[in-house]
């Protein structure tokens, strides 16, 4: 899902970082949210609803929603929007409000 | 706890606005972003903007952000606190910022909120699914980080977030097969219907959202065209194949902040919903705690950098400082915000602002 | 109408037109049908043809005169509703901006669009403008047959690859 051309933007190559998801290996770049990481691979849920458990992807990506809110190393409710990703991050699906280690 | 001079919220076009000209002024300025890029949605803004060319008109969104950062950027009174979220404003001007899981006060003396706004949902069926995602978290998927949102997009609204972020799917090369609108005419500038119509974009009047298709992600939309009364005429649906619901339906000040320090809010709907009471020199009913940009009423980007300067300005003088021709800048930075309030594209913002009893 | 539509009406295209004689020189067809606070069109002009008051809200005026046709204003239009038409030997000679990659190449044949995106005929690339100062707006010059004079307004955009 990555645009490789465009007219206005240059996407120059950028630093490859591995992180995984619900303990799947994955590549994003250095620059990257974890959001756009996780979208850049195609996917798209990040959440799901507390009580109906439907699945939620992000919604206005500046922070505000918490629609993208996942565990991040062990720490529930970090808004994946606006984090950037960091080499080696944990990022896991989150099971209701999350729980507190 | 830290002691800082003036305090701006928000890193968009207000508020870096803003800080230029209380740092020429000689004050101290620290600026919080819960970003961890500097400008706000200009960040994402690919489109040249419109407005007077005395004011960055014809130039790039990105572009204009790179002007206004560069001129603020290596100057000695300048903090900035990017990754930061303010959690709560008090009315002593302490504020509680949360950087990463590190938490911390700064107490300030006067404080200029530009926290610009948080975009609207729409109410249909499965509007929860991913893959409807609002026009603005699209842009900045696009245009920041490089990711197309899915390879085929339903937009809905045609104001100008939602004619323009249109154009620049299809720059990333995403086919936009149509947009949608609810009313009965386009509500942005003709210029950038005309832009998508000449491409091939089917432009649907009177049409929304029924529902949206599948179960894990979007998988179609259901649309409907609407009656007079804009409720769905049963027999009208239609299925578009797409993978992503762009919604382009409006924006609400994020006017929060402003509530926990006690400034004075009215609901007005011309303007997005809750804003603040300002006096004509930008000052909310707290004493010392200035508001520009979105936050005081939805409007364009050329708007909020002179309402930024306006308040930064006024922060300025508040703190004593001295600024050159004052009369003659205040008068000139009032009228150019006039101008970009006079046309027939902005009696909504004018009849907001009637409302809430101020001069636009 | 052009408020539902985004197609603007035949008379009120034309009314942008000057007379057909005029067009044996390049000219600037402003497209602007509705007052939005904007000036670029005007300040950018080396040769002052396009008139906006002080009330930037004003439509703006041009003077064929004046105007060269250079092209200019086509790329510092925020809402890219300016070309530029020339009618010579039969054939029309179009300048349009253009914001899409890949850019054409001089001598490919590319489809005309009319103003509700329709393909109206095939038109040669005879030129491709990208100096630095038209900060990403490509100028494109496309030939066509004189016929579509009035129609044409751009050229359909085909994607290269953009997945790796």
């Amino acid at each position: 899902m990555r645009i490789h051309q465009h007219p206005i933007l240059s996407f120059d190559k950028r630093k490859t970082l591995n992180f995984t998801y619900n303990g799947q290996t994955l590549e994003g770049f250095e620059g990257d949210t974890i959001a756009s990481a996780l979208h850049a691979q195609g996917i798209k849920m990040l959440s799901e609803s507390i009580h109906l458990k439907r699945p939620r992807g992000f919604y206005c990506a500046i922070g505000n929603c918490a629609s993208c809110n996942m565990v991040v190393n062990g720490e529930p409710n970090v808004r994946t929007c606006i984090t950037p990703l960091e080499e080696g991050m944990e990022v896991r699906l989150q099971e209701g409000k999350g729980h507190i280690r | 706890m830290k002691q800082v001079e003036v305090l701006i919220i928000g890193a968009g076009p207000a508020g870096l606005s803003a800080a230029d000209i209380l740092l020429e002024a000689g004050a101290s300025v620290a600026i919080v972003d819960r970003s961890d890029r500097v400008g706000g949605q200009l960040t994402k803004q690919t489109h040249m903007f419109f407005g007077s060319q005395a004011h960055y008109a014809s130039k790039r969104g990105i572009d204009i952000l790179t002007i206004l950062f560069d001129k603020i950027k290596h100057h000695p009174n300048l903090h900035m606190f990017t990754n930061t979220t303010v959690a709560g404003l008090y009315p002593d001007k302490v504020v509680a910022c949360v950087q990463e899981s590190r938490y911390f006060t700064l107490q300030a003396k006067a404080i200029i909120v530009a926290t610009g706004a948080s975009e609207k949902s729409l109410p249909f069926e499965n509007n929860d699914l991913p893959g409807v995602y609002a026009a603005g978290a699209v842009q900045t998927l696009m245009n920041v980080y490089g990711v197309k949102p899915g390879d085929k997009v339903l937009m809905v609204g045609s104001g100008n977030i939602g004619l323009i972020v249109t154009y620049q799917l299809m720059q990333a090369g995403v086919i936009v097969p149509m947009l949608v609108e609810a009313a009965e005419t386009i509500s942005g500038y003709l210029v950038h219907a005309s832009k998508i119509k000449r491409l091939g974009v089917d432009l649907r009047m009177r049409t929304s959202v029924k529902r949206a298709l599948g179960t894990k992600h979007v998988e179609g939309a259901q649309i409907w065209q609407l009656d007079e009364q804009w409720q769905g005429i049963p027999g009208t649906e239609e299925t578009i194949p797409v993978d992503t619901i762009c919604l382009a339906v409006g924006l609400s000040p994020l006017t929060e902040l402003l509530q926990q320090i006690g400034a004075e809010v009215t609901y007005i709907n011309e303007l997005g919903g809750h804003v603040p009471r300002l006096n004509d020199r930008f000052e909310t009913t707290v004493d010392g705690v200035f508001a520009c940009g979105d936050v005081a009423g939805i409007e364009e980007a050329s708007s909020a950098m002179i309402a930024g300067t306006i308040a930064g300005l006024e922060a300025a003088l508040k703190r004593g400082y001295k600024i050159e021709n004052v009369a003659e800048r205040r008068a000139s930075l009032h009228a150019s915000l006039a101008t970009l309030r006079s046309g027939p594209h902005a009696a909504k913002i004018r009849k907001g602002h009637e409302k809430l009893g101020v001069k636009s | 109408m052009i408020e539902k539509t985004g197609v603007p009406s035949k008379e009120a295209v034309l009314e942008q037109f000057p007379e057909r004689i005029v067009l044996v020189k390049p000219k600037a067809i402003i497209e602007c049908y509705k007052e939005i606070p904007c000036n670029p069109c005007s300040t950018s002009c080396p040769f002052d043809a396009i008139h906006v008051p002080e009330d930037i809200n004003v439509r703006p005026t041009i003077d064929f005169d004046a105007c060269t046709g250079c092209g200019i204003c086509v790329y510092h239009c925020p809402g890219l509703a300016i070309t530029v038409m020339q009618v010579k030997d039969q054939k029309v000679m179009m300048k349009i901006p253009y914001e899409f990659t890949p850019l054409p190449k001089v001598g490919e044949q590319r489809n005309v669009l009319d103003r509700s995106g329709a393909v109206l005929t095939q038109g040669t690339i005879t030129k491709v403008q990208t100096s630095p100062k038209q900060e990403k707006t490509a100028l494109i010059h496309v030939e066509m047959d004189a016929a579509h004079l009035h129609d044409a307004i751009t050229i359909e955009v085909t994607h290269g690859s953009h997945e790796s």
